[in-house]
C-alpha cells in the first residue's frame, strides 16, 4: 500500500461519507419520530395493511413486518438505509479507478513510481475505510433514534447489532460490482447513472422477486441476502445466502485486479 | 549501453495501428528528438516506455530494465511532461506538487521553490483557476521536481508563450548539462533543431530515419537559390538535383551529391545572386513525407 495514495483517496471520499451518513441519520429520525404514534395504533395499522394486496406489501418488504415492535419498525427504515448505502458504495466502486480516466489524471498517477497493484490496493483500502467510517456514523445514529423514540418498549440489542454488522458486508457487493463493471466498459463518463442503476436494479429485483415468488431471482440480489425481516426473525445471518454473496464480491475485486493490471491507459484526445 | 533500448516494438489498438516494428537506442546524456506529424505514433511510443499501455509485441528497456516488468523502479527516475496536462482540479498547486513529490525518494522542498520561482508559478492558486499555459508550467515543475535522470517531453511547448518557451529550453539544457537524458517529442521542427543532438523521424507508425542532426542537415542536401534576369535551367539538369522550381527570375532546388559538379554548372551561368545553404529540418522533414 502507498500511504500518499491512501490519504489522498480517503480525503476524496469524505464528502460522500458525511452526505450519506447525514441522509441516513435524517431518515432514521424522521421515521422513528412517528414510531410512538404508530405503535399505539399498531392493531389498527396492521388491519389497514391487511387490506392491501399481499403482492404490494411484499414488493415494499412489508409483508413480514410488525409495526408494533421496535425491530419490526426498524426493519422498514433499514431498507431505505440499505438503498442509500448501496448508492454510496456503488458511487465509490464505479468511480474508484474510472475517475482518473474521466478526469484525465491517470497519466499523472500511473507515471509515478508505484505499481498498478499498489495503486488499486491503496484505493480499495481507502474506499473500505470510508465505507467503515460511514457505518461508524450510521450505527450510533440508528441506536440513538431507536433509544430516543422506542417508547419504553424493549428489544433485543443483539439483533440490532447484527443488522448493523450486515451493512458493511452489504456495501462490499456494490463496491466490488461497481469496480468490476467500470473496468469492463471502455469509459465511464459519469458515475451516478451506473450506481443508481445498480442500487435500484438490485432493489427492484428483490421487490419483483417477492411479488412473483420466484426464489431464483431473489438469490441474485443482496437486498434479499441481507433482508432485515429475515435477519430479525432468524436471529442470525443466513450463511447459505451471505457466504455466496461475499464470495461473489471478493471475486469481482480479484477480477478487477487482473483487468486493471492489463488495462491500456489511452492518451487524451 | 543505451538509457533507452527499443527493439521491434509494436502496438496495435485492436486493429488500428499504433506503432509497427520500431527500434532505436537513446544514449545517456543526449537530447533525442522524436519527430513526426500528429498520429504518427510519438505518444504511443512514450506511453509504451512509461508502461501506461502494453506492447503487442517487441520489447523495450529503460535503464537496462524491461518496461513491462520493472515499471515502478524505472519510473522512480523518470520525469514526464505530457502534451495535455490535467491535474486534480480542486487542489492547490502547492498541494499537488507536494503530493507528486511524496512518491519519490529524497527531499525536494528547495527544488520546488527554485523551479516554481523560475517558472513564475503561483503556488497558492487552485488548479481549476489556472489557464492552459499555467497548467503547463505546473506540469514542467512537477516533471522536474524529483530530479529525474530521464525526461520524457511530449510536445512540451504548446500553450507556453515565447518567453516561457525560452526559459523552458534553458531549463532543459541546464538539466541536460547535469547529465539528464532527454527524450523530446515534437512536430515543431524548429525547436527540435535548436535543442536536439540526434533525431528519429517517425511516419505512420514506422521509424523512417535515425540520424545525427548535423549530418542530416549538412552531408545530405544543399538548398540552392539563384537569381538572374534570364535563366536557362537546362544547364542544371544534373543527377542529384531535385525539387527544381523556377519563377520570376529566381530558381530554387535541392542538391545531393558532389558539390563541385553543381559549382561548375553554376560557373557557366550569368547570375545576379546565389545562396547555397543547409536546408532547414523542416525542408528535410517534408522530403521524408513526400
Amino acid at each position: 500500500m502507498n500511504i500518499s495514495v491512501f490519504k489522498f483517496e480517503f480525503r476524496r471520499h469524505l464528502r460522500s461519507v458525511w452526505n450519506w451518513a447525514l441522509a441516513s441519520a435524517a431518515i432514521l429520525f424522521v421515521f422513528f419520530a412517528f414510531f410512538n404514534t404508530l405503535s399505539e395504533q399498531a392493531a389498527l395499522m396492521n388491519e389497514v395493511l391487511a387490506q392491501f394486496p399481499e403482492e404490494l406489501l411484499r414488493a415494499f418488504g412489508m409483508s413480514e413486518l410488525n409495526f408494533a415492535s421496535v425491530l419490526g419498525y426498524f426493519s422498514l427504515v433499514y431498507l431505505f438505509i440499505q438503498l442509500f448505502l448501496a448508492i454510496q458504495a456503488g458511487n465509490i466502486g464505479f468511480g474508484l479507478v474510472s475517475i482518473e480516466e474521466s478526469e484525465l489524471t491517470a497519466d499523472f498517477l500511473l507515471t509515478k513510481p508505484v505499481s498498478r497493484r499498489v495503486v488499486l490496493t491503496s484505493k480499495l483500502l481507502a474506499a473500505l475505510a470510508a465505507l467503515l467510517l460511514t457505518n461508524l456514523l450510521v450505527w450510533p445514529a440508528s441506536w440513538g433514534a431507536v433509544m430516543l423514540f422506542r417508547a419504553q418498549q424493549s428489544f433485543e440489542m443483539s439483533k440490532l447489532l447484527l443488522l448493523f454488522l450486515a451493512l458493511p458486508l452489504f456495501q462490499l457487493f456494490f463496491l466490488g460490482v461497481g469496480l468490476l463493471v467500470s473496468l469492463m466498459v471502455k469509459r465511464v463518463r459519469s458515475v451516478t447513472p451506473y450506481s443508481l442503476g445498480l442500487a435500484f436494479g438490485a432493489y427492484v429485483l428483490n421487490a419483483f422477486g417477492s411479488v412473483v415468488g420466484d426464489v431464483s431471482m431473489e438469490l441474485l440480489t443482496p437486498f434479499k441476502h441481507f433482508d432485515a425481516g429475515a435477519i430479525v426473525q432468524r436471529g442470525g445471518l443466513d450463511a447459505k445466502l451471505v457466504l455466496p454473496n461475499l464470495a461473489f464480491s471478493l471475486l469481482c475485486i480479484a477480477v478487477s485486479y487482473v483487468l486493471y493490471l492489463r488495462r491500456d491507459i489511452h492518451a487524451v484526445s | 549501453m543505451g538509457i533507452i533500448e527499443v527493439r521491434n516494438l509494436t502496438k496495435f489498438y485492436g486493429k488500428s495501428r499504433g506503432i509497427v516494428d520500431v527500434s532505436f537506442d537513446v544514449q545517456e546524456g543526449e537530447i533525442f528528438g522524436f519527430i513526426g506529424p500528429n498520429g504518427a505514433g510519438k505518444s504511443t511510443t512514450i506511453r509504451l516506455l512509461l508502461s501506461l499501455i502494453h506492447p503487442t509485441s517487441g520489447s523495450a528497456t529503460v535503464f537496462g530494465k524491461d518496461v513491462t516488468t520493472h515499471g515502478p523502479k524505472i519510473r522512480q527516475h523518470i520525469g514526464y511532461l505530457p502534451s495535455e496536462v490535467y491535474y486534480y482540479e480542486g487542489m492547490k498547486v502547492l498541494d499537488l506538487l507536494k503530493y507528486s513529490a511524496s512518491f519519490y525518494e529524497g527531499d525536494s522542498t528547495t527544488r520546488l521553490k527554485e523551479l516554481s520561482d523560475l517558472m513564475e508559478l503561483e503556488l497558492n492558486r487552485r488548479i481549476s483557476d489556472l489557464s492552459y499555459g499555467n497548467k503547463k508550467k505546473v506540469g514542467i515543475v512537477q516533471g522536474l521536481l524529483h530530479s529525474p535522470k530521464l525526461l520524457f517531453l511530449d510536445e512540451p511547448t504548446s500553450g507556453l508563450d515565447p518567453l516561457m518557451q525560452r526559459k523552458f529550453f534553458d531549463l532543459v539544457r541546464q538539466e541536460n548539462a547535469r547529465g539528464v537524458t532527454v527524450f523530446f517529442s515534437s512536430h515543431i521542427l524548429g525547436e527540435v533543431q535548436r535543442l536536439c543532438t540526434r533525431v528519429g523521424i517517425i511516419r505512420e507508425g514506422k521509424m523512417v530515419e535515425i540520424s545525427d542532426i548535423k549530418s542530416l542537415q549538412q552531408s545530405n542536401y544543399k538548398k540552392v537559390s539563384l537569381s538572374a534576369p534570364t535563366l536557362d535551367s537546362s544547364a542544371l539538369l544534373l543527377p542529384g538535383v531535385s525539387n527544381l522550381v523556377q519563377e520570376n527570375g529566381s530558381l530554387n532546388f535541392f542538391y545531393k551529391g558532389d558539390i563541385n559538379a553543381v559549382l561548375r554548372a553554376l560557373a557557366g551561368l550569368q547570375l545576379s545572386d546565389v545562396a547555397i545553404e543547409a536546408p532547414t529540418l523542416e525542408e528535410i522533414f517534408m522530403h521524408y513525407y513526400e
